[in-house]
């Protein structure tokens, strides 16, 4: 053994007393380091192409009349998804007054009320919930809304999107309100500010950034839903603004449009593809900004 | 035990004082507002009993929710649970026009081409989590991360819009006759290319889920204490030989809890599979054959369904699809949970 056989040199430097690594294990660490390369390449590569491929197909269609037009009929050219871009915003706007609050409140009981084992249920539920296929959503809120009223609408829509926004609400508002130190609590109640005015003035005030990133976060996550929308919303190629009435949807219309036989409406598909993607990305970077300078920064 | 003092995920930091400490000083506000005149008056409880079981409420509503997604799927799929029994499961006659209706070429779909997915992106959603974890310099990371995370960003149907006009034609013109020459005496890979059908399928789901995996995993790979590491390097170890025995081990359950979400996604996802796999009820060998899925059959079917018994039948798919998406998500958090949450990493013995 080398190390038995010593001399003053490799007192001196220990390193030297260690056998060399063999061949073929830094041959194997470097195969395996190339390999891992090869992985992330792999993997940015869809990513780029589709990004490249989307700016590429849709740029080219996005044009004045596709912002403010409504769907032509088949062999028509031109005409736009501004009503699909309309109903889209509508059902979201649906989907975050009804979603938006009970995420924030179950968030609330999370952090503050529920570090206990109903707390856990809760917790296991709603993270059981966030993988509940969308489409399954979009039967259930079927069920519940379109049965009832007799037809599809866009508070079918946004029901069902609603449905999904509340446990990843729930979620992350749990864990930025789980970031505000104890002692801010304590100091409050240390004033005599009761309990309620605590959490709401103080713990939530004070994690609200972080709060607004889960929340645009699951609005980012079902902007983009199609398949709950399909049997709730179901898609209309003309302005509506009535509730109760059949939307369009902008991620139905990219669908509809994107199986079908006709270049023109493939066209329009990859615009609206690319208006769906700036919407969403722009909405989760200015997300990611607010959290790099937002009063959270410094938590 | 000396994993208290390494650095833990934020979310675990808070935790173990805080039951206490607030008990503790709620009752040192009470007596506050009894001894001290400064407060004028004295503050009352009501607001905060109504605020309290308001919150719960609310909590109460997450598990109301999971409770009424059951009750609207069970009462859906009466009709059809009565007309067929468990048989359902094992037909493969889907015919609406007289009635019958066997859902076995839809679970046949969705395992195969989930399965599918999972054998292409297991192992590169790894290699990127080891690279971003272990191996990539530091100013790349936050970059790398944020990027893996866009892919989780786009939707669903941009996959597929992607899939039909780029991948598709990729698929056709020169991975499958490739495959066909190279691999086609295994029987997976034979009959025409069309480009559309389960490969294609299995190849945009494995797109979508490489982000979860991947992310999860890079999670688990940081919460591996850091003298782990240290102790195999100091033995000598070559850097892979260190992810190897030190890190990879010791993240196992979470690694496997992490596919087993992915798996999760990569069952009930529908715009994108319903757009490449050529919804074809059929039960083939071939990995180049069209074929359907749970999700994607109710996609392009439940509005068309025109008799109760057929509504009824799609709805018992979605109860199916729920359950199975239920047990799988379930099984993967406990097994995320077992690791980030903390516990001593297992020993390497």
């Amino acid at each position: 053994m080398p190390d038995t056989t010593s001399n003053s040199a490799a007192e001196m430097d220990p390193r030297s007393s260690i056998p060399p690594i063999s061949l073929r294990r830094r041959i194997t660490d470097h195969v395996m380091t190339g390999v891992a390369v090869l992985t992330v390449v792999l993997v940015l590569l869809p990513l780029f192409a589709i990004f490249a491929y989307l700016v590429y197909k849709g740029i080219g269609s996005i044009n004045i009349a596709f912002l403010t037009q409504t769907p032509k009929p088949v062999g028509e050219s031109g005409g736009g998804m501004a009503n699909a871009i309309a109903g889209s915003m509508v059902i979201l706007g649906i989907a975050s007054l009804l979603g938006v609050p009970f995420g924030i409140g179950a968030g609330i009981f999370l952090s503050e009320y529920g570090r206990n084992r109903y707390g856990d249920i809760v917790r296991f539920v709603s993270d059981v919930l966030n993988g509940v296929p969308s489409i399954v959503v979009g039967i259930v809120a079927y069920g519940l809304v379109v049965v009832r009223q007799k037809h599809f609408s866009a508070l079918a829509g946004g029901v069902a999107l609603a449905i999904m926004m509340v446990p990843t609400i729930a979620r992350t508002t749990e864990q930025m309100l789980l970031l505000v130190p104890q002692a801010i609590r304590e100091a409050a109640y240390g004033l005599g500010v009761s309990r309620w005015r605590t959490t709401l003035s103080i713990t939530l005030r004070t994690a609200t950034s972080g709060v607004i990133t889960g929340v645009m976060l699951a609005f980012a996550r079902v902007a983009g839903e199609t398949a709950p929308l399909l049997f709730t919303a179901f898609g209309n190629q003309y302005w509506n603004w009535k509730t109760d009435q059949p939307t369009a949807a902008l991620s139905l219309q990219i669908f509809t449009y994107a199986i079908s036989p006709f270049d023109e409406w493939h066209k329009q598909a990859w615009a609206g593809a690319l208006v769906l993607i700036i919407l969403i990305v722009g909405a989760v970077a200015a997300v990611r900004i607010a959290v790099r300078h937002g009063t959270l920064a410094g938590a | 035990m000396s994993n208290q003092a390494l650095p833990r995920p934020r979310f675990n930091a808070p935790e173990p004082e805080r039951g206490p400490s607030k008990q503790g000083s709620k009752a040192a506000l009470k007596i506050e507002a009894r001894t001290t005149p400064v407060l004028q008056g004295k503050v009352s409880e009501i607001p905060d009993i109504v605020f309290g079981w308001t919150m719960r409420l609310c909590g109460l509503a997450v598990v109301a929710l999971l409770g009424l997604i059951v009750y609207q799927l069970a009462v859906g799929s009466q009709l059809s649970w009565h007309a067929f029994g468990w048989k359902f499961f094992g037909q493969s006659d889907w015919n609406p026009v007289e009635d019958q209706y066997g859902a076995l070429p839809f679970v046949f779909g969705t395992i195969v081409s989930s399965l599918l997915s999972l054998v292409i992106a297991v192992p590169l959603s790894i290699g990127v989590a080891v690279f971003i974890t272990e191996m990539c310099p530091v100013a790349l990371r936050g970059a790398l991360s944020f990027t893996t995370e866009l892919l989780a960003a786009i939707p669903s149907v941009v996959y597929g819009l992607w899939a039909i006009f780029v991948l598709v034609p990729i698929l056709r013109e020169y991975v499958q006759p490739l495959l066909a020459k190279t691999l086609g005496w295994t029987g997976l890979f034979s009959g025409p290319p069309y480009g559309i059908g389960m490969l294609a399928a299995g190849t945009i789901l494995a797109i979508m889920i490489i982000p979860i995996i991947s992310s999860i995993t890079r999670e688990v790979l940081t919460v591996v204490p850091q003298h782990q590491r240290e102790a195999v390097l100091a033995l000598g170890a070559t850097r892979w030989e260190m992810i190897r025995m030190g890190v990879l081990r010791n993240a196992r359950a979470g690694i496997v809890g992490a596919i087993i979400l992915g798996l999760g996604r990569a069952l009930g996802e529908t715009m994108a599979v319903t757009m490449v796999i050529g919804n074809r009820p059929e039960i083939a060998k071939s990995l180049f054959a069209p074929g359907y899925t749970m999700a994607s059959v109710l996609a392009n079917e439940f509005t068309e369904a025109t008799g109760n018994l057929y509504l009824s039948a799609l709805i018992e798919i979605g109860l199916a699809l729920f359950f199975v998406t239920i047990v799988v998500n379930a099984l993967a958090r406990l097994m995320v949970w077992s690791v980030t949450r903390g516990q001593p990493a297992r020993s390497m013995a």
